[in-house]
């Protein structure tokens, strides 16, 4: 990633040998967000985030909003935070692909700070030479070519707060920014 | 048929003191009837995703509900957000100006000329409160029952065609638009 001015390395949230690397559980993205101060999450799940739907769903003071398309969900996203809300999207980066004119208006546009999650399919296989799927190879540079900043965040070795430790460095930033979830 | 002005002053006159967010030609013919801190011109806008942005406005500020004005073609262009307003349960009106084209690229049909029933559309995504008027003299008679109550709401419209219509400037800069809304809202 060097040389590259969009991808950042994980900000440290986590020590990794404190034995918390593990937690990047439903809960413990709940918790990381409740604790964050977002206020909803705007998402169409692939079957990795989806993981997290029971308790993104059940946890006081955090509300799942459901939409159909991920360019939808930017702009209800654009919505909630011109509205004073505290919103975080969250999509498979398929979604990103499909979602490229909403993202251009509401980040550059409307200059809103908006963050998004994306989980980025196959990108392990990717890495290791097994799959022909094509996400991980546009993944990154449809974020450099929307000048969106990212982190990767491998929850391997990463945790929900290290997630939203890349979130509460873009809010302070100011700008919107983007976590890449290796699945 | 109404004209999209006509449409407009009716819905002027019901708006109380909801926010009225409107896209493509109608944000270019409402500042003229309103342009308070409510009003909030989707310009520049990603087709199709003004009634999103509006949903976000109604979930973040459930208070004093918010009305989308929205053309035919963003409609078909963004058919979920049907769907998702029926899902997520706001004070939203969304109504559809429909006309049958692409009043800004130059009158083409869109593809539900003349054939695709919005209302249809609406009850079948799940909207329990859906209104149609076919002329000023029904919109006028039942704006206020429909604009009334609680949402979501889905209003359709049919309006007259205007050929060849640039593309309406914003009343003001975006981050203006932003900032007064905003204030207004009391966020």
């Amino acid at each position: 990633m060097s040389g590259n001015p969009t991808a950042r390395a994980v900000p440290q949230a986590t020590d990794p040998s404190s034995g918390t690397v593990s937690l990047f559980d439903g809960p413990a993205v709940a918790s990381a967000l409740r604790l964050a101060g977002v206020t909803h999450v705007v998402w169409v799940p692939d079957s990795a985030l989806g993981r997290w739907d029971a308790a993104l769903s059940t946890t006081p003071g955090l509300t799942l909003v459901r939409v159909c398309r991920e360019g939808e969900a930017i702009g209800v996203a654009a919505g909630l935070h011109i509205g004073g809300a505290r919103p975080l999207v969250m999509m498979q980066c398929t979604g990103l692909f499909e979602a490229g004119d909403s993202l251009r208006n509401a980040v550059h546009d409307l200059k809103l700070p908006l963050f998004f999650l994306i989980g980025v399919r196959s990108w392990y296989a990717h890495k290791e030479g097994r799959t022909c799927d094509t996400c991980p190879v546009f993944t990154e540079p449809i974020l450099r070519a929307w000048n969106i900043p990212y982190t990767v965040i491998d929850p391997k070795q990463h945790s929900a707060a290290d997630m939203m430790a890349c979130y509460n460095a873009a809010r302070a930033s100011g700008n919107a920014a983007a976590a890449l979830l290796a699945e | 048929m109404m004209t999209a002005r006509e449409a407009l002053e009716v819905l002027a006159a019901h708006r109380g003191k909801r926010v009225v967010v409107t896209t493509m030609s109608a944000a270019g013919v409402w500042p003229a009837l309103s342009d308070t801190s409510l009003d909030f011109a989707y310009l520049p806008s990603s087709m199709g995703q003004g009634p999103s942005l509006a949903l976000g406005l109604a979930l973040a500020c459930p208070k004093p509900g918010v009305i989308v004005v929205n053309g035919d073609g963003c409609t078909l262009m963004n058919a979920g957000c049907l769907a998702t307003l029926a899902s997520n349960p706001a004070d939203i009106w969304l109504i559809i100006f429909d006309n049958g084209h692409y009043e800004v690229t130059g009158g083409q049909p869109t593809a539900g000329s003349g054939h695709t029933d919005f209302a249809a559309l609406a009850r079948g995504a799940g909207i329990a409160r859906v209104y149609t008027f076919p002329d000023r003299a029904t919109w006028t008679a039942g704006a206020g029952e429909a604009l009334g109550g609680i949402g979501p709401v889905v209003i359709w419209l049919q309006i007259e065609a205007r050929m060849g219509q640039a593309t309406p400037a914003p009343p003001r800069p975006m981050a203006e638009q932003i900032a007064r809304l905003r204030q207004a809202l009391g966020v």
